[in-house]
């Protein structure tokens, strides 16, 4: 249920505008790998491309290769909508289905994939909201609105939707940057433990966050505004933090970023 | 006292100014309703009493008797059905055309279409009427017929007795194009205002196109689309001057589309030249008085349903 990403020679551009320059890096299967780096430097848009959600603004293409397990993402014939199926992804602001109850929103991904069993149906959603840590919450008005929850609650209602569907990989984008500090808390405890089973890639500008939750941190940085972002390096979170090989990421670690 | 500062409230003239507009322009719109409500009461009053048939249950509509014979019923059915069978098409395909200005094409080519329905919103009524009597009505004819032959046996659908075009089924097309931009138009911009973050998770969970309108787009612009429905139903109820050069008189009231008949708006406007005296003009203005009610219900329900939307989401 979880694969290794290899990103090699990719470069994203949005119509005539290179947004990312050559991204060579590897996440292994079961670790949170976290992307942290400045605004505008390019790591939402590099996440983007691990489930083609990029592809979603107009003009927006990429070159190079993404490997899951071996397989490209963007070879010929690939179909966009299946690889989403397999990479999940938990957005910025949570985004619960409006008009759908709490069940409903948690198996909307297996009744796109056609389950229609309701017993199958009822298990994935309570294991789902379980993984989520939602479960004790939500177990009694499993049919009221999904957007009737709290903040850190729609989060991981997210977080359960994305889930049920049993991806291979689990992208996050800032999930927590919409979040108090305890929801954050609560959703920084089920990341660790969706990586026992989950390939997760997370996108954060909380420093303390990536050093908290992540086991490789990727540090993404640009020239100067308008020019490409770029990925400066990637290794263990214990090593970019104390011991960094780059002068920039030290920069960028310690707060001396100008 | 003098080494505090003045904290007391000073009526600044610009507020008291634009205040006193606004409260008066919005009372003077209240007001405005309530004469015309009052007008059209009072008008009425004296024909009502008279009234020797049921305003209610009776089909007739004569103002030259005495005492005067005149029901609404039939007017309220042909008003309503026309309504109703223009509205059942011009709905779906006003969310069809709005989900393919929102969703599917985009730029210039949106733009185009999106002008050319607008175009429509553009075209005088009287237009449509003559177009629909002398134009599309006899070009549906062949249609009408089938449906007739097939359908027949149920009154909805029976035999009219009217030769000519000029039948509920005619008028009611005619309408269904004439509603359809603006409906088109409303529900296009509810649509539009989906969140992206809502579009891009059911994106991200490997929803296709259509499930993406399905799970993200139609549940947030539900509302807003029975809105606009009721929006244009209020205008399809009022249409006047069109339904009366399509529709065709008839000697005996029939539920059928294939009938003719008259509407509120059209009998109204039909019979102009009998306002020669109050009397005979408030037999009229009765039935101004049940359309006026009905059209206030349309829009009010439109509100409430757009309102119970918004509260929701």
């Amino acid at each position: 249920m979880s694969k290794r990403i290899e990103v090699r020679d990719l470069d994203v551009y949005y119509g005539k505008f290179h947004a990312v320059n050559q991204v060579n890096l590897t996440v292994q299967p079961r670790t949170v790998t976290a992307f942290i780096g400045p605004s505008g430097c390019g790591k939402s848009t590099v996440l983007r491309t691990l489930n083609r959600m990029h592809e979603v603004i107009p003009g927006a293409y990429c070159t190079g290769q993404v490997l899951l397990d071996g397989t490209d993402l963007y070879a010929p014939g690939v179909d966009p909508v299946a690889v989403r199926r397999i990479v999940g992804m938990v957005f910025q602001r949570p985004n619960p289905f409006p008009s759908m109850s709490i069940y409903d929103n948690v198996a909307s991904g297996l009744k796109l994939n056609g389950e229609r069993n309701k017993q199958v149906l009822d298990e994935a959603v309570e294991t789902a909201l379980k993984g989520a840590n939602l479960w004790k919450e939500v177990k009694d008005r499993l049919d009221k609105a999904g957007m009737g929850l709290s903040g850190g609650q729609q989060q991981r209602l997210c977080i359960a939707r994305a889930i049920a569907v049993k991806p291979e990989v689990l992208l996050m984008d800032e999930p927590c940057s919409a979040l108090d500090p305890i929801s954050t808390l609560a959703v920084e405890d089920l990341i660790h433990e969706l990586k026992e089973s989950y390939t997760v890639v997370i996108v954060t500008h909380n420093m303390q966050q990536a050093a908290r939750v992540s086991d490789e941190t990727a540090f993404f940085n640009l020239k100067a505004q308008g020019e490409p972002g770029h990925l400066v390096e990637i290794g263990p979170t214990e090593q970019i933090f104390h011991n960094p090989t780059q002068q920039a990421t030290e920069d960028y670690i310690t707060g001396r970023f100008g | 006292m003098s080494n505090q500062p003045e904290i007391q409230s000073t009526s600044r003239v610009g507020d008291v100014l634009f205040g006193g507009a606004a409260k008066i322009a919005s009372g003077g719109i209240v007001l405005i309703v309530l004469i015309i409500g009052i007008f059209l009461l009072s008008n009425a009053w004296q024909p009502l009493l008279d009234n020797s048939a049921n305003f209610f249950t009776s089909t007739e509509f004569r103002a030259s008797t005495k005492p005067p014979r005149f029901g609404v019923a039939a007017l309220l059915w042909t008003t309503l059905l026309t309504s109703a069978v223009a509205l059942a098409i011009a709905v779906p395909v006003a969310i069809g055309l709005a989900l393919l200005l929102t969703q599917y094409v985009t730029g210039r080519v949106a733009s185009a279409i999106a002008f050319v329905i607008d175009l429509l919103a553009a075209v005088p009524s009287v237009i449509f009427g003559l177009w629909g009597i002398k134009i599309f009505g006899p070009a549906i004819q062949p249609s009408a017929h089938l449906i007739e032959n097939l359908l027949g046996w149920i009154p909805l659908f029976g035999d009219g007795q009217v030769a000519s075009p000029g039948t509920v089924f005619t008028a009611s097309l005619v309408l269904a194009i004439m509603i359809l931009p603006i409906i088109t138009a409303l529900t296009r911009d509810v649509f539009a205002q989906t969140p992206r973050e809502t579009i891009e998770g059911a994106l991200a969970l490997g929803a296709t196109r259509w499930e993406v309108t399905r799970l993200a787009v139609l549940p947030y612009g539900r509302s807003g689309a029975i809105a606009a429905a009721m929006l244009g139903l209020g205008r399809a109820l009022g249409e006047t001057i069109a339904v009366m050069l399509i529709l065709s008189k008839v000697a005996r009231f029939d539920v059928s589309v294939f009938s003719g008949g008259e509407t509120f708006a059209s009998i109204i406007a039909r019979n102009a030249p009998e306002f020669d005296t109050p009397y005979k003009a408030g037999v009229y203005i009765s039935a101004g008085l049940v359309l006026f009610v009905l059209t206030f219900a349309v829009n009010a329900l439109a509100r409430v349903v757009a309102e119970r939307g918004k509260a929701k989401s």
